[in-house]
């Protein structure tokens, strides 16, 4: 690693296992990150359900909601532990990156703090309320959740975002000095496209995991209104979603080609600076060039610039050891798009079939094409932060602090590395385990231990 | 000075409550764990579960409360602790995790013996995760945390005499502080035989923390002399009188069965302890660091005084309104009268072409805006337009669908009249 540390509050170590640490945040990240998706979106649709259930009088909808809500609760205590461990490890593996910037990014963790702490609180009050409140208040403690989950992610992706785009601080022989949190985190442009990108992300993954739950339960015979309700919500939600979710990402990836050019010649495979760069579909980088791709003349000058012939950046502008891993990155970036557009097209159909037909869709395909859905928008969910973080490296703080820098001097990463992936393969088996007890029980007689340790006594 | 402080008050205050709330959780644990088998342990089991079911998230936020803080306001103390005490740090970790997987999977539990596994197979983790934090608290109080990227001793630094045995005491206190808050609990429920049961573990344990505590004198005196000197010193005396007596207090409240003055005091004395710790120590965080010289620049300091200052003008209301639906016995009473959904008859949705043709029309600025404009002002009325979008189309299909009751055909969900025209 030939990268000078530009900035470290305490000595930087040799550590032998810096891929090791790399990839043991990376697995704590991809077990985090689909948990957040729910966190964000899934309290909004809990409402929405409730609500109608309210609205209406209708029995289905408050027994669907409230079976929602266990769900909910059961992943949102997955996830405070997963979140526990990921602020750990800020200090665990990454110490000299938080010794040295925490006064810089820290504060959007702080609030973050808060944020998490109203989504423990209320839903806690939400789930075990549901008899106990009456139906204006039950609804109205859901909607701190729901705007706990919008700035929560707004500062986890604030920070996440000055990583990439840093700003607000000055470095002076190493030490970090005039300190501005709110420029940092706030005033900074990249935010905006992660945030809303990641926002809408949510909303896909939980409409396409849920909707591949009932769409499973159809195929299988399992299709009463109850199953259709279920169905649609998310599925309607996610079918809008999608198409949306191509826009913003090309407004997302004309902010990297400003910002992040390197980052964007990895996703690219793109070695010569180029001056109307073509786009390559598919394919393998070798050799400093992208080989059995598709190669489409001048759209890459096209989307990240809007400009014919305009010059896109190659990696031979930077050193070797200053690039990231290009196929990792370029490979995670063709699986995120491809799932995308395909996602796009599913959500075009379900709208076509609705406005033509005033129907859900009838095909046996679509259902299957659903039921695959679900993991393959969690696939595409990792593979974006993927594209992310893997294209931000060898920087932990984009061109100013090195990964190598930060990591801990600490021993025993790989011991700490087995024991986190046995623990979650664990808490993973569980999960499974306790969401088909969930979807087992039966609908009108939704299991609580608390009634049948009264009906025992 | 008085800026560069307040972030370590913020930091005790929340380790205080952590220490306390999610004391009491890992205590539950810990009498899950001894509760024995047959109904009786499963009957305890199940109720150190249910009173701590709706809170045991919010007690254990305060722990990323206090991390974030910190490593915010006080960066290179934070990193310094995180890389010499990596490894008692993850094993609370670990505990943290296995006792959160126990309120996550229960719920998956369809029988009480079920249940009572669940409880057991987690429950190890509530001894091993106050232990390690005790051990840790114990390595950074007797100065055994240098600053520096993994500087001090891997080991030593934390399974020492004294801060083992400040582990052992964040064990029992854990226990004494849960058998205190459950039995409380279960007076105010009527539950007679369960409280006394608590009732005689509450006085075992506070017996053993007692014994643990003139012990731990002994044992700092001997290995910690500097912590020991600095702990009966003129400042941090008063804190570590409140703290004895309060815990004496305690054992005698719950020896006359007055159990809710009891988990007050019980609070008192733990909170007492560390701020006993942090009044010996002041102003030294690590050995030659100081808290002012450990702060952030000036502008981080105020923004967090001031984020953490907002941000409690609406945590404590709501932990308020938790609480007190918990404390209240809210969250037990037997689902009774349910009120009934209000209007039965769902109003007859707005679907018209115009609202089709609205969506369609903030779809197309919603492309131009963003996908087309380069001004920043433009990408975010483009998002916005976006935004119109996805709700209105929503608001279409959704409606369409479900909002009339109609004939049902196989593959609606509620077939609607047409809308057309």
């Amino acid at each position: 690693m030939s990268g000078i540390p530009l900035a470290a509050a305490l000595a930087p170590a040799h550590q032998q296992y810096l891929l090791q640490a790399r990839q043991m945040q990376a697995l704590s990240f991809a077990v985090h990150i689909p948990l957040v998706a729910f966190g964000i979106s899934f309290p909004v649709l809990v409402l929405f359900v409730e609500w109608l259930g309210r609205r209406t009088g209708d029995e289905v909808y408050l027994v669907l909601a409230r079976r929602w809500s266990k769900v909910m609760l059961a992943l949102f205590g997955v996830g405070v532990i997963t979140g526990t461990v990921l602020s750990f490890e800020m200090g665990l593996l990454w110490p000299n990156f938080t010794a040295t910037f925490g006064s810089v990014f820290g504060l959007g963790f702080a609030i973050e703090g808060f944020s998490f702490f109203l989504e423990a609180i209320f839903i806690g009050i939400y789930v075990y309320g549901w008899d106990r409140l009456s139906p204006r208040l039950h609804m109205l403690s859901a909607v701190p959740i729901v705007i706990a989950g919008v700035t929560g992610s707004l500062m986890v992706i604030s920070v996440n975002a000055w990583m990439n785009h840093p700003g607000g601080f000055e470095l002076h022989d190493g030490k970090v000095t005039d300190v501005d949190p709110f420029k940092a985190l706030f005033a900074n442009t990249y935010l905006w496209h992660e945030l809303v990108h990641m926002y809408i992300a949510g909303y896909i993954v939980v409409g396409f995991l849920l909707a591949g739950v009932y769409a499973y339960g159809r195929l299988r015979g399992r299709w009463g209104r109850y199953e259709r309700v279920a169905l649609a919500v998310p599925l309607t939600v996610a079918a809008l979603a999608s198409p949306v979710q191509v826009l913003v990402g090309d407004w997302a990836a004309r902010d990297v080609a400003k910002s992040q050019p390197v980052k964007l010649a990895a996703i690219e495979g793109l070695y010569r600076t180029t001056r109307g760069a073509s786009e390559h579909v598919l394919g393998w980088y070798t050799d400093d060039q992208v080989k059995y791709g598709i190669a489409i003349p001048h759209l890459l000058s096209l989307l990240s610039f809007h400009s014919w012939n305009a010059k896109v950046q190659g990696l031979q502008s930077v050193p070797p050891s200053q690039r990231p891993p290009v196929n990792v990155v370029r490979i995670a970036f063709q699986t995120m798009v491809g799932i995308g557009t395909l996602f796009a097209l599913l959500g075009i159909f379900y709208v076509v079939v609705w406005i033509r037909r005033r129907e859900l869709p009838r095909s046996r395909w679509f259902y299957r094409a659903l039921v695959l859905a679900g993991p393959l928008s969690v696939v595409a969910l990792i593979a974006g932060w993927v594209v992310t973080e893997v294209g931000r490296q060898p920087w932990v703080v984009y061109r100013v602090m090195p990964t190598a820098a930060a990591v801990t001097g600490a021993k025993g990463i790989p011991v700490g590395y087995a024991l986190l992936a046995g623990g979650y393969a664990l808490i993973a088996c569980g999960l499974v385990w306790v969401l088909r007890r969930l979807a087992r029980a039966p609908l009108d007689q939704p299991y609580d231990v608390a009634s049948e340790m009264a009906q025992e006594a | 000075m008085l800026l560069q402080a307040l972030p370590m008050v913020f930091v005790l205050t929340g380790l205080a409550l952590y220490t306390v709330l999610s004391g009491a959780d890992f205590g539950a644990g810990f009498w899950q764990l001894l509760a024995g088998r047959g109904p009786r342990g499963e009957r305890l089991r199940e109720y150190a579960h249910h009173a701590m079911g709706p809170v045991w998230e919010a007690n254990h936020v305060w722990l990323i409360f206090v991390l974030t803080v910190f490593w915010t306001a006080y960066p290179t103390a934070f990193g310094s602790i995180m890389t010499t005490l990596a490894i008692p740090l993850f094993i609370a970790l670990g505990g943290v995790v296995f006792r959160g997987a126990a309120y996550a999977f229960r719920p998956g539990a369809s029988t009480a013996r079920e249940a009572g596994a669940v409880d057991t197979i987690f429950a190890g983790s509530s001894i091993l995760a106050p232990f390690a934090l005790g051990c840790a608290a114990g390595a950074i109080a007797t100065g055994r945390v240098p600053v520096g990227n993994a500087a001090g001793a891997p080991v030593a630094s934390w399974l020492n005499p004294s801060s083992v045995t400040i582990g052992v005491l964040a064990v029992v206190s854990s226990a004494y502080v849960a058998a205190v808050f459950l039995a409380a609990d279960a007076a105010r429920e009527g539950e007679r035989e369960l409280g006394a049961e608590l009732r005689l573990r509450a006085l075992g344990a506070g017996v053993v923390g007692g014994v643990v505590a003139i012990g731990a004198i002994f044992v700092l005196d001997a290995d910690s002399h500097a912590l020991y000197r600095s702990l009966v010193s003129a400042r941090a005396l008063p804190a570590v009188a409140v703290s004895v007596l309060a815990g004496a207090a305690t054992l005698w409240l719950v020896w006359r069965r007055r159990f809710e003055p009891a988990r007050f005091l019980a609070a008192l004395a733990v909170a007492a302890t560390i701020a006993g710790w942090a009044l010996a120590r002041w102003p030294t965080i690590l050995p030659g660091l100081t808290v002012d010289e450990a702060a952030a620049g000036h502008d981080t300091l105020v923004w967090v005084v001031v984020s953490v200052l907002a941000g409690a003008v609406v945590l404590f209301p709501s932990l308020g309104l938790l609480f007190g639906l918990t404390l209240r016995g809210r969250f037990h009473e037997p689902a009774g009268a349910q009120p009934a959904g209000a209007g039965a008859q769902g109003r007859a949705p707005l679907r018209t072409r115009l609202g089709a043709r609205a969506a369609l029309a903030l779809l197309i600025a919603g492309i131009g805006l963003l996908n087309v404009a380069e001004a920043s002002w433009a990408h975010a009325v483009g998002i916005v337009c976006l935004a119109g979008f996805v709700l209105s189309g929503f608001r279409l299909i959704m409606f369409g669908m479900l909002g009339v009751d109609a004939c049902e055909r196989d593959d609606t969900v509620q077939q609607l009249p047409q809308a057309r025209g």
